[in-house]
């Protein structure tokens, strides 16, 4: 599913990631821990290909296609969602058109039909009950003046919607009280399938005891440090990194 | 949603300016220059009688006593006056009686610009599709209006200026320059001598005119400048909604477009106004181009008249223009609702007047800035309360976006109050479209041209809601158009 060999990245001149490398079968979920300023965001950054992230050296692909060659919406449309820790807001423009717009935009680039307008409302209508989003929200402009929670929700509804192969969950538990993680947790782990693989990005253990990973990998100075199954978040939560940050040394 | 999706169909499509073709048309030309006897030229061209020739020479005699303003934020090679052609006209031997007499080659170019010309043809579409009555404007003449008949069963009178002149002088007389007057700037009185034709309509008192009226303004000969004059008259409680479109073929020259729109409303009457201008803006290295000078004014002059305004800007290399509300009528209603692009090296200064002379009189004023390239673009807004205006409300928003960083916005407004009852407000706000929303929006599949085109659609929402509906999409479309290219 997803191959990360050895990857470089500068951001600035400054290398962040350092010789980067990480496999997510499909079906899996995998988790990446680590502290501040490991390199974490830069990971999701660069994989769904913010302009300012350079690959100096090494390769990412989905499914065997280079996502690297690819412009930020045709690795979109290969599949690659990034969940953002911040959701930005877009004025003027209804979540609806934004998330319909998006769709056609990708099933166009993959040579697909467009989703008629009642076959999206239909479906939208559900995945939005589940969430617990009014259908009103949908109508306002994507994520502007909503809380912390609801704009999670959104990025949730969105996944849902676009069915991408592979979701990076960047801190999707920043900035969510419990019922809120709970009912994101649920939209997500409503979205593990044997052809769908998932990295969760998170610095603490709270998400993971929702969303369960399968491996757990220890994101240290721009490489992967440690990796172990799910045991691994309650050792870390108990002794820190500092272990990991001596070795890395 | 089908706007956004067809905006960025058209966006992947289209070249940059697509009104860019030049005709071949057999076209009589008055000799190049200004002076008296070309004045005299246009009139016994047209037939006029003597009292509108004296009143064209008058103006004539006024403007070139007259300095060219230069207080706009605009920076231009000055127009050579007497290097124009005043008059050109698509030659034909006799006035057309119908469409079928008229130059194939002509109807070809509308055709081009998919504006429908045969009433027939229109009538064919769909059922329950709305119908406009169109005035096409070539160059200085008016070649045809459709659905005359029609609305001359409800008394609206829909013509050219220049017909409306030989079958309705009384009307013309009696409300002409009663507006714009014919020294009222540089360039009103520049059109007051030499405008060649332009529309006019009369609406009947209590007349809710049965469709919209639009009139498409076309250039197409070469080193002439445009001047058209339109008049609208709503009698008492009457309505009209009239749509204005523009188009010019590439040049490399500067062209000049110098037109008058006075709009003259009576007790509880209202006119809708909006004009979707996409004159050709000149090249990237800023050859060639519309220069736009255009005065627009309406007059509320009775109680209750109601006046909007509508403008979506994104030609021309210069734009001048402020159309402008007089509320004279107590509890009259003036609002202006903008959408100005500047991309490349366009430059433009446009906003509006609000004067509010009556009682309880109201306006509002949403002006939304696109600047992209190299391009300028300043809002310059007055509004005033004169002393007896007591209870004047004004409410201004300005937006400005800013795409890229070589670009300016600048939001020059002028508030004046003779009376403490006035109670206006003013809101601004300048953005840079951010680099994270573009991120964000292409991360869940648009392309970067799609991208830009979803959010500036999203920031100019406000102003197209303001829009007839074929119109908004229409606009949208051209709004996504003028900005191709203009990130990254």
């Amino acid at each position: 599913m997803l191959n990360i060999q050895n990857l470089t990245v500068s951001v600035d001149d400054k290398t962040i990631l350092k010789g980067l490398t990480l496999d997510v079968p499909a079906g899996e979920v995998h988790a990446i821990m680590g502290p501040n300023g490991a390199g974490k965001s830069t990971l999701g950054y660069t994989l769904a290909g913010r302009s300012n992230y350079e690959v100096t050296a090494g390769s990412a692909a989905l499914n065997g296609e280079d996502l690297l060659e690819k412009d930020v919406h045709e690795r979109a449309a290969a599949g690659l969602y990034l969940s953002f820790q911040y959701p930005l807001e877009i004025p003027g423009v209804p979540a609806l058109t934004f998330i319909r717009t998006a769709l056609n935009a990708q099933r166009k680039l993959r040579g697909e039909d467009e989703m008629s307008a009642p076959e999206f409302l239909k479906t939208t209508r559900e995945v939005a009950k589940s969430l617990k989003i009014d259908m009103d929200m949908l109508k306002r402009p994507l994520n502007v003046g909503f809380s912390g929670g609801e704009k999670k929700r959104m990025e949730v509804l969105q996944m849902a919607l676009l069915k991408p192969k592979f979701l990076i969950l960047d801190e999707t538990d920043s900035g969510l009280d419990i019922d809120a993680l709970k009912v994101v947790s649920e939209g997500v782990n409503a979205l593990r399938a044997p052809d769908r693989g998932m990295l969760v990005i998170t610095h603490y253990q709270r998400l993971l005891d929702h969303i369960t990973p399968d491996r757990i990998h220890i994101l240290v100075d721009g490489r992967i440090a440690h990796s172990g199954g799910p045991e691994l978040a309650h050792e870390l939560e108990a002794r820190g990194y500092d272990e990991y940050l001596g070795e890395a040394a | 949603m089908a706007a956004v999706k067809e905006t960025i169909d058209t966006v992947q499509k289209l070249e940059t300016y697509e009104h860019g073709f030049v005709s071949d048309i057999e076209m009589e030309f008055a000799p190049k220059g200004l002076n008296a006897d070309i004045v005299r030229f246009i009139s016994a061209k047209k037939n006029e009688p003597e009292w509108m020739l004296q009143w064209r020479l008058e103006a004539f005699e006024r403007w070139q006593s007259m300095d060219e303003p230069d207080w706009a934020k605009l920076n231009y090679k000055r127009v050579d006056y007497q290097d124009l052609y005043y008059y050109a006209a698509p030659k034909q031997k006799v006035a057309p009686k119908s469409l079928d007499e008229i130059d194939p080659e002509l109807l070809r170019v509308y055709e081009k610009l998919g504006i429908p010309l045969k009433e027939q043809m229109v009538l064919a579409g769909v059922e329950g599709a709305p119908r406009y009555a169109v005035d096409a404007v070539f160059d200085s003449v008016s070649v045809v209006t459709t659905f005359k008949d029609e609305l001359s069963k409800s008394g609206v009178i829909f013509c050219s200026i220049s017909e409306a002149l030989r079958e309705h002088p009384e009307l013309v007389r009696k409300y002409l320059g009663t507006v714009v007057p014919q020294s009222d700037n540089y360039f009103a009185a520049l059109n007051s001598a030499v405008f060649s034709d332009g529309s006019f309509v009369y609406i009947p008192p209590g007349v809710r005119c049965p469709m919209e009226l639009s009139t498409y303004f076309r250039i197409n000969a070469s080193e002439t400048g445009q001047f058209e004059r339109t008049l609208i008259i709503a009698d008492k409680g009457s309505y009209v909604s009239y749509l204005e479109g523009c188009t010019a073929p590439m040049r490399d020259e500067n062209q000049l477009h110098a037109a008058v729109v006075e709009l003259v409303i009576l007790e509880d009457a209202s006119i809708k106004y909006s004009t979707v201008q996409n004159w050709y803006p000149g090249d990237a290295e800023g050859r060639g181009g519309i220069y736009n000078f255009v005065t627009k004014r309406a007059d509320c002059r009775e109680p209750r008249a109601k006046v909007s305004w509508t403008q979506v800007e994104t030609g021309s290399a210069i734009t001048w223009k402020y159309p402008s509300c007089i509320l004279r009528g107590d509890d009259s209603v003036g609002e202006f609702y903008s959408i100005a692009v500047t991309n490349g090296m366009q430059q433009a200064d446009t906003g509006t007047k609000m004067i509010h002379l009556g009682k309880n009189t109201r306006s509002r004023i949403i002006s939304k800035g696109i600047s992209a390239g190299k391009s300028s673009n300043t809002y310059r807004g007055l509004v005033s309360a004169h002393a007896r205006a007591a209870g004047a409300r004004n409410f201004t928003q300005c937006d400005s976006l800013l795409i890229g960083k070589t670009c300016a916005a600048h939001t020059v407004p002028y508030v004046e109050a003779d009376t403490a009852k006035a109670q206006f407000e003013h809101e601004a706000t300048t953005t840079r479209l951010s680099e994270d929303q573009l991120f964000y929006a292409m991360q869940r599949g648009l392309s970067q041209e799609e991208a830009v085109a979803l959010l500036v659609n999203g920031f100019v929402r406000d102003v197209l809601q303001e829009l007839p509906m074929e119109f908004a999409v229409e606009a949208q479309k051209l709004v996504a158009i003028s900005l191709e290219g203009s990130v990254g």
